[in-house]
């Protein structure tokens, strides 16, 4: 260990060069910045209004997901079943909200985020009682919600969704699209939740250590549980979202969804590695990348196989950035 | 002649702030060198800087009189030069055998790992060593104290003609230290010079010829062990007189009603039918070796784990905690043995890592006010006189007396009245030390309780009213703090 000489109160704290603290502080957004600047040079669509509400409803889904990811890897474990959570969830809400039959949107919703809630408690129980480790957890939950998504729907699709429904996926409230709406909402609570309460605290102190955690009297267990919970959730709305985009609830829908919203968690900052290191305000920039990237290769004509490389390569590249500029911060 | 390795004027600074300005050490042949200092006097930072893991701002370092600067630990092996951290390393998927050899495995045809020849010259070294560790066990399945005796053979079996050792024993209980110290001669009587770093000066008098003071960064001293006393040496350290370095400070008072009683109380494999009391006003100390269940006691008492069978009541009033966050509701707080693994949150600022219990307390409606948080976090970084430059610095960046009195300050937050310490001195030097003996005694005097588990019997003698004392998970004796002496503790321990 380095024993750092406590600096008296006349030592001004280490003086990192400026840019590097500006990197260290702002690097996601720096990137971002320098990504948007890239792309609006390469094609003159890409700084409309247009253009930006299509990155912004895209980015919707992904950045719903990442924040419910975020929670659970500051908690020190990781979510794989969101893509197919998201896909049940869809389906449950869309089989209400389609035919004759067809029940309140608000009801269908409800029963929605209902639906990802209990997998998140499952797979909370799982991790957090049973003691199964969180990547197998969800792994196998990645396959369970998907099979149950198959079941319930026979593989069909479910198309014509009501229009009181479909709201939420196309409508907009005082010009906004709702998606981006409820984007900016989920992540308002969230990140006040995370920054300000005493809730907050203890999911940063539990992924910390848990051990700590545990014996300054934190309620490690129960922390553990709520965050797959939040995660469950959140995957839950996302599908609600997207069934209501599309105006169908697809069986095959969100498939591989879980790994770009652990890359925006990732590319945000948050450490995969060692729990409690993190922020939501990165997450957010962090799936805003991933958003602008896959826009920015689709104005460009940029073929499809291509763009998994490009974007492969610029997810590893940010975190290289962030982690240059963590170190150079010390 | 040479000595062995000579370092002088050796300058470190991280970021503008100087760790180090006048780093001094000379090591002969054959001899055990004490370095010594409070912390952040930048004991470690010599140290690192002499094992390549930080680049020298300025001096010189000398080994058998030819200049070296290493960029890289493994340069200083190679020049014959090991240390043994403070902070354990090992890859605890691997066994004992593993470890000790990782990177020297004995091979066939090339790349083939032979595990008979490992094991047998693991199992030999620990013979010879007389080090009780099976070499085949994992070391996941290791206590605290036989991981650090792995580490301490693994670094004599590289076979250093110097050997750098930071508090090695802080770990480790009375009967491995003596079989440590019998290793350290076998050593020394075959040339090697030993840099033995231990803020437990009983042992640098027991172990050390030469000696080094370090004191903010600056050589105080050096000298040898035999021309001085305990008590010079604790003023080189601290820089100013300490009346005595264990003064006693047990209250000692008549004591009032009951805060603990403890009744038959057993949980299978760790502790059996433990009954004691502790007063308000008192503080109970308990003694034992590595092993006796102490730990376990103060684990169950919190709420860790659950005793099988037996009563507590607490005030009077039965209590059975089924977690922490009860036991804390009942006002009891445990200062943990393992700062690092079980005490800091070592990401997180020093404000979060202090506040983190008492945030209930600091918030309305689950939101936390940040404003009286500091104004809480301040009061015990004062009170605890916690040198750092702001509450927002990670705690990880503060030296260890000071991450020990962070954890001290969380357990004040939620104003306990009965306090569990397990090894709250663990390596941490002696101005920090008599500070913390100093909170205890104030702690006991308001009416509060206290139960201390050290291994340390000067310690625990100076503190405690009363010394229960533990084996193999029993309470053989319970004696008064006042009276006994050292060998008294040591005899029932063992």
């Amino acid at each position: 260990m380095i024993e750092t000489q406590s600096p008296a109160l006349e030592a001004p704290v280490a003086r990192a060069p400026q840019l590097a603290r500006i990197l260290s502080r702002y690097g996601i957004i720096l990137v971002f910045l320098v990504l948007c600047a890239a792309l609006s040079l390469a094609n003159e669509y890409f700084l409309t209004w247009g253009n930006w509400a299509n990155v912004l409803r895209q980015t919707s889904i992904n950045g719903i997901l990442a924040i419910g990811m975020t929670y659970v890897i500051l908690a020190g474990g990781i979510d794989l079943s969101v893509g197919s959570v998201l896909a049940l969830s869809g389906m449950v809400s869309g089989s209400l909200v389609t035919g004759m039959g067809a029940h309140h949107p608000l009801l269908a919703i409800a029963a929605g985020i209902l639906t990802g809630l209990t997998i998140g408690a499952v797979n909370g129980l799982l991790v957090s009682r049973v003691a199964v480790p969180p990547f197998v957890a969800t792994l196998g939950m990645l396959s369970v919600a998907r099979g149950l998504t198959f079941i319930y729907s026979d593989g069909m699709p479910i198309p014509n969704l009501s229009p009181g429904f479909r709201f939420i996926g196309q409508g907009s409230l005082l010009g906004v699209p709702m998606p981006i709406v409820m984007l900016l909402a989920v992540f308002a609570v969230f990140y006040f939740v995370l920054a300000y309460t005493t809730y907050g605290r203890y999911v940063y102190a539990v992924g910390g250590s848990e051990k700590s955690a545990k014996t300054s009297g934190i309620r490690t267990r129960l922390v553990t549980f709520s965050v797959y919970c939040i995660s469950g959730a959140l995957a839950g709305l996302s599908g609600q979202i997207l069934a209501a985009r599309t105006t169908s609830a697809l069986p095959q829908a969100g498939v591989s969804y879980e790994l770009d919203a652990i890359a925006a968690v990732v590319i945000g900052g948050t450490s995969l590695s060692v729990g409690g290191i993190g922020s939501l305000v990165g997450t957010l920039f962090g799936a805003l990348i991933i958003g602008v990237i896959n826009n920015g290769l689709d104005l460009m004509g940029v073929s499809s196989y291509y763009q998994q490389v490009i974007k492969g390569i610029i997810i590893i590249a940010a975190v290289l950035l962030d982690a240059f500029a963590r170190k150079h911060r010390a | 002649m040479h000595p062995l390795l000579e370092a002088t004027g050796i300058a470190k600074s991280f970021g503008g702030v100087p760790a180090l300005r006048d780093g001094r050490l000379t090591l002969e042949a054959g001899s055990v060198h004490a370095l010594c200092g409070g912390n952040g006097a930048g004991k470690s930072t010599l140290l690192n800087v002499l094992m390549g893991i930080l680049r020298r701002d300025g001096g010189m370092v000398r080994i058998d009189g030819r200049e070296v600067d290493f960029t890289s630990p493994g340069q200083a092996l190679a020049h014959g030069l090991a240390i043994i951290t403070q902070e354990l390393s090992p890859i605890r998927g691997m066994t004992v055998a593993e470890n000790i050899f990782l990177h020297r495995e004995p091979r066939r045809a090339g790349f083939v790992v032979d595990y008979r020849a490992l094991n047998e010259m693991a199992a030999a070294l620990l013979q010879r060593l007389r080090f009780q560790v099976d070499p085949t066990v994992r070391m996941n399945e290791l206590s605290l104290a036989k991981t650090q005796l792995v580490e301490i053979a693994k670094a004599i079996s590289q076979n250093s003609r110097i050997l750098i050792m930071d508090e090695p024993t802080s770990a480790i209980g009375e009967a491995e230290t003596d079989t440590l110290f019998d290793a350290i001669r076998t050593l020394t009587a075959a040339g090697t010079g030993i840099v033995y770093v231990s803020h437990r000066l009983t042992e640098v008098f027991r172990i050390a010829d030469r000696y080094t003071v370090l004191r903010d960064g600056s050589f105080v001293e050096s000298g040898a062990i035999r021309d001085i006393d305990r008590a010079h040496m604790v003023r080189l350290i601290v820089g100013r007189e300490l009346k005595e370095e264990f003064e006693s400070v047990a209250p000692g008072a008549g004591h009032g009603a009951p805060m603990l009683e403890v009744k038959g109380l057993s949980r299978d494999g760790e502790f059996e039918d433990v009954s004691l009391d502790v007063r308000q006003g008192e503080i109970l100390g308990i003694f034992g070796l590595m092993g006796s269940g102490r730990s376990e006691f103060l684990h169950a008492l919190y709420g860790l784990t659950r005793p099988e069978r037996g009563q507590l009541r607490l005030l009077g009033e039965p209590f059975h905690p089924r977690g922490p966050n009860e036991a804390i509701a009942a006002g009891i707080a445990l200062v943990t043995e393992d700062r690092k693994e079980t005490g800091i949150f070592p990401s997180a600022s020093l404000r979060h890592n202090v506040s983190i219990s008492a945030l209930p307390q600091v918030s309305r409606a689950a939101v936390v006010n940040v404003a009286r948080e500091r104004s809480l976090v301040k009061g015990l970084v004062d009170r605890f006189r916690i040198r750092a430059s702001s509450q927002e610095i990670p705690v990880s960046s503060l030296s260890g007396g000071n991450q020990q009195k962070v954890v001290l300050a969380r357990c004040l937050t939620t104003r306990p009245r009965l306090l569990l310490c397990d090894e709250p001195t663990r390596g941490i030097d002696v101005g920090a030390k008599r500070e913390v003996h100093d909170f205890l005694a104030g702690f006991a005097e308001a009416g509060g309780a206290a139960i201390v588990v050290s291994s340390e019997t000067p310690e625990i003698l100076a503190i405690s009213d009363r010394v229960a004392v533990f084996h193999k998970g029993r309470v053989v004796g319970i004696v008064d703090g006042h009276d006994a002496t050292q060998e008294q503790l040591l005899h029932l321990a063992s």
